[in-house]
């Protein structure tokens, strides 16, 4: 009887369903771009919160419109933007997206809609010193990950010997900038200016380091759809409409108008100004594995921070009197009773208006407060867990308190805590991905720009997943024969 | 010569007495049982004289060591009771991560200082008179409960104190085992140990013991020669101690 009546349930619904997709591809362009970004390209409207504005969602507007279609935002974080339109989560992705040979490959890209440069930002001492990348040689310059411009740095990291930092936002390069964690900013000049009408600090070099464009990107297979965009989109830069929203936005220049002028007139091949290197699986390995070591380091340097504070609060909850016992339990009870990302966060820029962490120290001394208070709990209940009676046996014997410490009660609390330390090691290793938040690139993040680059997570998620196992599974191992050896059954 | 002198001895844990002026003489070569019901304060009783619980009244001397009534003295002023006074648990209590050996020779080379080899010579000696060298490197996990027991008097033993202190010894023996410990202890007081044993086994007192004491509710009740108290008790509460024998079926 339920039998039926699902089967029933289910041929109505893919009914439904057919019956509706249809009607809804007619009527409505889904179109995906990231709020995050802000203005100009696409964010929350101050005046309604629920819809979005910008130059973006102006231009998908017009988009939808030459197509006879409603347009309907769909969010989603801006380097998972190709993906998810191959996905099928929306038919155009737009928000800055940048042209590309990798991506032109793997998706339908319309013609390019804006030309930009990227250009150097750097602190106005520093004017006529950092003109040009070459200028730049051992030196930090900042960016957004995944990007043209990362590319241009990793590029520039082999020529000229510059140091690229990584960020996963587009506001805290220019703030690092400032306060001299890195000496340059290679980005958009939309996001350069921008950034220099909100806090200044800093000046543009007039000269761009290299040219760029932003399309819309469509699944592979939505060639057809592609093409009637394109149509779109040469018939608003004929009639001015585009220029004039471009112009509302205050991101039109003379460089914008030579380009519509070129592009309107051909069906345009562009080309990005950024050389490709040869993108095959084994290119990625070095740096793969680079970025794992990083990940073992820090991994370890953080566990020995976390057993040594973590050593230390134990005790002082074990042994130590009224106050210590109160201040170490507040120190352990707000550590795990917030995310580990906000914590990174308030070390790497909360505190640098006070003292200023290098990325990695940060993330050692992030991670290595954040698991001190999870391995204390591990201790702290190991160390109760040995008999009062074998500690008051050891008085009996004439041992002083510290004896009895060092020679009863952590000898047996380290075999009880071994295998949850495992755990937590484990667990650090993997954790030890949250902190590509305060640009130090380590596996995972690697694996993303890696990902991002070739446009699919398969090899290299499996590249990476391995590269943790082969971490973690000899450890696992190691503290397995351990126990086994001190069970003494 | 008596080894341990507990004059007018007060404890109170918050406002309950636990102990009420108890006055208690062991000499050297002595065993004394004392018996008494669960909760009469046996076991409280041992502790302070192990300065393991501190005292409310009174005066307790091992020796040239003092206990007196307040908060306990730092392990530093406690050296001289540490090393007159052994201490065997209720239950064994051993070190679980160090073998039987090794928890023998734990206090004689760390409180005391002893060279290994010294330490060696002397747990060896301990563990084959008390029948258990052929345990000397099992873990506590692997030894029974008799074994265990041994290794922890020969703990007790190994920094050779003039007071043995054991909680309730026979409670996890077989009467074969008892008989056994009983001679052990026997040894032990005739090599000029005073022993203060705290039991409720009115036969292995009546056996062993030369002196008997019964506590209860905190207070010597009555005291004497051990054939004396145990057969013609003069008090309740040894009575019922030996009512609760006679009326217990026969052990196997």
């Amino acid at each position: 009887m339920l039998r039926h009546s699902l089967i029933a349930l289910t041929v109505l619904l893919c009914a439904a369903c057919t019956s509706e997709a249809p009607v809804q591809t007619r009527r409505v362009l889904r179109w995906g771009g990231d709020a995050e970004g802000g203005a100009p390209f696409v964010e929350a409207d101050p005046a309604d919160p629920s819809r979005v504005r910008g130059f973006d969602v102006e231009v998908a507007g017009m988009i939808a419109k030459g197509l006879g279609t409603q347009p309907q935002f769909v969010q989603v974080a801006w380097a998972s933007i190709p993906q998810s339109a191959e996905r099928g989560d929306f038919e155009l992705g737009m928000s800055g997206i940048e042209d590309s040979p990798e991506l032109r490959e793997r998706a339908s890209l319309t013609i390019p809609y804006y030309e930009f440069r990227e250009v150097l930002a750097v602190r106005p001492a520093d004017k006529d010193r950092y003109k040009h990348l070459s200028d730049l040689a051992h030196h930090r310059v900042a960016t957004l990950g995944s990007t043209q411009a990362y590319r241009i740095l990793l590029d520039g990291q082999t020529k000229n010997g510059l140091i690229p930092v990584s960020y996963d936002d587009d506001v805290h390069p220019y703030a690092d900038l400032i306060s001299g964690r890195v000496d340059a900013v290679l980005l958009d000049n939309i996001i350069a200016e921008r950034s220099l009408r909100r806090s200044g600090g800093f000046v543009i070099q007039d000269e761009p380091v290299a040219i760029g464009h932003y399309v819309a990107v469509l699944a592979k297979k939505n060639s057809a759809l592609r093409d009637s965009v394109n149509d779109v989109l040469r018939a608003r830069m004929r009639d001015g409409s585009l220029e004039k929203t471009l112009r509302a936005w205050n991101v039109w220049n003379d460089a914008e108008a030579q380009y519509f002028a070129k592009a309107a007139a051909e069906v345009r091949d562009t080309t990005t100004a950024v050389a490709q290197a040869d993108r095959s699986v084994m290119s990625y390995i070095p740096s793969l594995v680079r970025a794992a070591a990083i990940t073992l380091v820090l991994s370890f340097l953080a566990m020995g921070l976390a057993v040594l504070i973590g050593g230390c609060l134990a005790a002082g909850r074990v042994y130590g009197g009224p106050i210590v016992r109160g201040l170490f339990a507040a120190y352990v009870e707000v550590v795990r009773g917030t995310p580990v990302l906000l914590q990174l966060f308030v070390l790497y820029y909360g505190l640098s208006s006070v003292i200023r962490l290098p990325a990695f120290l940060a993330a050692v001394l992030g991670l290595g407060l954040n698991y001190a208070a999870y391995e204390s709990e591990i201790y702290r209940s190991a160390l109760e867990a040995i008999p009062r009676s074998q500690l008051e046996a050891a008085r009996t014997l004439g041992l002083s308190e510290l004896q009895i410490f060092r020679l009863v009660r952590a000898p047996q609390a380290l075999r009880l805590a071994l295998a949850p330390m495992t755990n937590d090691f484990v667990a650090l290793l993997k954790d030890s991905s949250l902190v590509s938040v305060i640009t130090v690139v380590e596996l995972t993040k690697q694996t993303a720009i890696y990902a991002t680059n070739v446009g699919s997570w398969v090899v290299p998620g499996l590249l990476c997943a391995a590269l943790y196992l082969v971490f973690s599974l000899p450890l696992t191992r190691v503290a397995r024969g351990l126990e086994a050896k001190w069970s003494h059954v | 010569m008596s080894t341990l002198t507990v004059r007018d001895l007060e404890l109170n844990r918050g406002t309950r007495p636990i102990l009420r002026g108890v006055n208690l003489d062991v000499d050297s070569g002595e065993v004394c049982a004392f018996m008494g019901v669960s909760g009469a304060g046996k076991s409280t009783l041992l502790r302070a004289i192990a300065a393991l619980e501190s005292i409310s009244a009174g005066e307790i001397t091992i020796g040239d060591a003092v206990l007196s009534p307040g908060p306990l003295p730092p392990e530093s002023r406690l050296r001289e009771l540490r090393r007159q006074v052994g201490f065997v648990f209720q239950t064994p209590s051993l070190f679980e991560h160090l073998s039987a050996i090794e928890n023998v020779m734990l206090g004689p080379i760390h409180a005391l200082r002893w060279p290994a080899e010294r330490a060696k010579d002397v747990a060896r000696r301990l563990l084959d008179s008390l029948g258990v060298a052929h345990r000397a490197d099992a873990y506590p996990r692997q030894l029974s409960g008799g074994e265990a027991q041994r290794v922890a008097i020969a703990r007790a033993l190994a920094p050779d104190p003039t007071l043995l202190l054991m909680d309730e010894p026979t409670s996890a023996l077989d009467p074969a085992r008892r008989g056994a410990l009983g001679e052990s202890l026997r040894a032990l007081a005739a090599d000029g140990r005073g022993l203060l044993v705290s039991t409720h086994d009115a036969e292995f007192a009546r056996r062993f013991a030369d002196r008997v004491v019964v506590l209860d509710q905190g207070r010597i009740v009555e005291e004497g020669p051990a054939s004396v108290v145990l057969t013609s008790p003069s008090h309740a509460a040894t009575r019922t101690l030996l009512q609760g024998e006679s009326s217990s079926p026969p052990k196997p």
